[in-house]
């Protein structure tokens, strides 16, 4: 075996490795142990550097250095973060209904490591290479929201409560989008399972991959689908729910301490799963962008690309201004939903059109004409006034 | 095994029947609604013990996901949550705990009188493509039926429960009719 | 005992259990809670049915329980909707859910 496939391979053969000290009955069991083991390392892990690698780009975005006490450049200030809500007091209103309000993170975390069973890390490397793969992941990401609404209720008060509906009706409202934006991989694909759809995009043709995203009603579906998965995970430029300026915290206002940090533990593995899925389905998974890299092991590419996709969202957040509540539900139903259904229409005249440029050319065009069309249609009554700056004398 | 059931069964079958006892029981709306979600969970686990995967997952996705918030929205809505200002059982709950009674005992006396004492079925190897197909192909009319009836159920509710819109002509028009 | 009859016995059981919560408590809301448990419990009878059955492919090609289950759970959802939709509609003009309270049809 090569020695590029054997360091693809390597966390295969170590979980294999370690399966062998133990009898033949209980080796399923320790192989899945272990798969869960490093899912648990690891993601926690990318999710103190991306706490770090967020306020220290945001503080640049925003013309200001971000945290740089704790370490070098700061680069330790996660570990200071972790003592900080382990050390916190643990503060439960009196009048708030303690099960539930123990429960609702609890719930959060359980879902959004659930979640993780099913992403393709790297060529072999899936803890559960399930049939309907992708259908579990929405269904386990469907229960997000209610613990988001359990915690928002459980707290009495009025703040959380209209946070938690906020964000409850955003994430609903959103859902459609995200489902309907992901079946045009799967119909390409022709399978709900994650590691069928990577293996779909893993060909070359000459140097270039086949990924979907690099077709128009990929790229469309791309673009709908990391919009909608901001959104779903209350990201910015959709944190209506929890900006500090509108709702104190929004539905997490009652929390301290370590349950307020298992809430953004979840919120932000649910980003990076989100954005996993993102890689999974239009991105190519663990492929290569050119066939001539193939040298590079697959979960290296994987990693890669989810940096970059965590980069685009920090940049998302501090570039873009929040949009209110009305703006947020009128974009998902009256631009996105017909948006995503127009893309499945093309997908399907992508099929059968036959190879050849012309397939571009028609579906390209239908595309860009249906969101010129939509844009305008949407826009018609504001009226946008030149812009205009005003500096503090 | 226990009693000759697996030990996932059992638990997965405590856990469903714990949460409707719970929905039965509670006083608080809001905790009645929590632990019918605890018994769709349940539910969709026993769909998978029965290896039914694309069931228990579309139950996981539209019961918890989308019929729990429904409920859960129609009883904040309603007012629901918090203490309510009439008692939680009817006058005439005896009567409904014996009908409900009775109806078990027949289903249970139908169920284990009737079956044979062991039958052991081998696993159907069901694919999701193969579900995809037999829905495009056997079942396409059932499944452009129950498209129009979402829709039209849907459309339904939304008008049912939208509040009158007060508009100073709707309101001229109805006092002046008076 | 049968496996197939254990899970028919614990359908039965959330049957019941939903039918109860129908006939006995007073808010509308739990009257719709029980019947999505009933629901359920005969979507769990399909399931079990069809797990322990031959799957032939003649009839429906050997997916008719999964199947009815699968429309079951969308019409179930659809009428769910439809009917908390009505009992906001009834709130909204007695200011009550009380299914005791409510004996009159006019408003």
């Amino acid at each position: 075996m090569s020695l590029s496939t054997q360091f693809d391979q390597i966390f295969v053969f170590l979980q294999h490795w370690i399966e062998g000290f133990f009898p033949q009955w209980l080796q399923p069991a320790v192989g899945a142990i272990i798969a869960v083991i490093a899912i648990v390392a690891t993601f926690p892990a990318i999710f103190a550097v991306t706490t770090v690698l967020e306020r220290k780009g945001l503080g640049r975005i925003q013309n200001r250095l971000g945290p740089n006490r704790v370490g070098p450049l700061g680069i330790l200030q996660p570990v200071a973060d972790g003592i900080k809500s382990l050390t916190k007091e643990d503060i439960v209103p009196r009048s708030a209904d303690a099960l539930v309000h123990f429960l609702a993170p609890v719930v959060l975390v359980v879902a959004i490591f659930l979640g993780y069973a099913v992403l393709p890390v790297g060529r072999n490397m899936v803890l559960m290479n399930m049939d309907a793969g992708l259908l579990f992941f929405f269904a386990i990401g469907a229960s997000t929201e209610l613990s988001i609404f359990m915690a928002g209720w459980s707290s009495r008060n009025k703040y959380s409560l209209l946070g938690a509906l906020r964000a409850v009706a955003q994430m609903i409202s959103y859902e459609v989008p995200l489902l309907l934006s992901s079946v045009v991989a799967v119909m390409m694909a022709g399978s709900l399972s994650t590691v069928k759809i990577v293996e779909a995009q893993s060909g070359f043709t000459g140097i270039f991959p086949h990924w979907y995203v690099f077709t128009p009603w990929g790229f469309a579906g791309f673009v709908l689908f990391v919009i909608a998965a901001l959104a779903e995970t209350n990201r910015s430029p959709f944190d209506l729910p929890e900006g500090e300026s509108e709702l104190v915290a929004g539905y997490f206002t009652e929390y301290s301490g370590f349950k307020f940090a298992l809430f953004f533990l979840g919120e932000y593995l649910g980003m990076l799963s989100i954005a996993g899925f993102a890689i999974t389905l239009f991105l190519g998974g663990w492929g290569a962008p050119f066939s001539f890299l193939g040298f590079v092991p697959s979960w290296a590419w994987f990693f890669l690309k989810l940096l970059g996709a965590i980069f685009f969202f920090i940049w998302l957040r501090g570039t873009l201004p929040r949009l209110r509540q009305d703006q947020l539900m009128n974009f998902a139903w009256k631009f996105m939903l017909p948006m995503t259904l127009l893309n499945l229409l093309v997908a399907g005249a992508w099929r059968f059109l036959g190879d050849g440029w012309s397939r571009w050319v028609i579906c390209s065009l239908v595309l860009i004409s249906a969101y010129v069309v939509l844009g305008r249609v949407l826009m018609r009554h504001q009226h946008l006034g030149p812009r205009s700056y005003r500096y503090a004398e | 095994m226990i009693l000759g059931f697996s030990l996932a069964f059992l638990l997965t079958a405590a856990l469903t029947i714990a949460g409707a006892l719970a929905a039965a029981l509670l006083k608080n709306l809001v905790h009645c609604a929590l632990s019918l979600t605890v018994t769709f969970a349940g539910l969709a686990l026993l769909y998978l013990q029965l290896d039914a995967q694309f069931a228990g997952f579309s139950q996981i996705l539209v019961y918890i996901g989308a019929v729990a918030i429904l409920v859960v929205f129609a009883i904040l809505l309603t007012r629901g949550a918090g203490v309510p200002e009439y008692r939680g059982f009817s006058t005439s709950w005896f009567f409904g705990l014996v009908i409900a009674s009775a109806i078990f005992a027949l289903l249970t006396w139908a169920v284990v009188r009737s079956l044979p004492a062991k039958s052991a079925v081998a696993a159907p190897s069901i694919t999701v493509q193969s579900i995809g197909a037999s829905l495009m192909s056997t079942y396409v009319l059932p499944l452009e039926i129950v498209a129009v009836v979402l829709t039209v159920a849907l459309i339904g509710a939304v008008i049912v429960a939208m509040p009158e819109s007060r508009t100073p002509k709707s309101e001229a028009e109805s006092s002046g009719g008076k | 005992m049968n496996p197939l009859a254990a899970y028919l016995v614990v359908a039965a059981l959330v049957f019941a259990i939903g039918l109860a919560i129908s006939l006995t408590r007073r808010n509308a809301i739990l009257v719709l809670i029980g019947i999505e448990l009933m629901l359920n419990a005969a979507n769990l009878n399909l399931i079990a049915f069809w797990r322990f059955s031959p799957h032939t492919a003649g009839h429906g090609d050997g997916l008719t329980g999964m199947m009815f289950a699968i429309f079951s759970i969308a019409v179930a959802a659809a009428e769910a909707a439809v009917g908390l939709g009505l009992i906001i509609a009834y709130h909204r003009h007695t200011k009550t859910t009380d299914l005791d309270a409510m004996t009159r049809m006019k408003g």
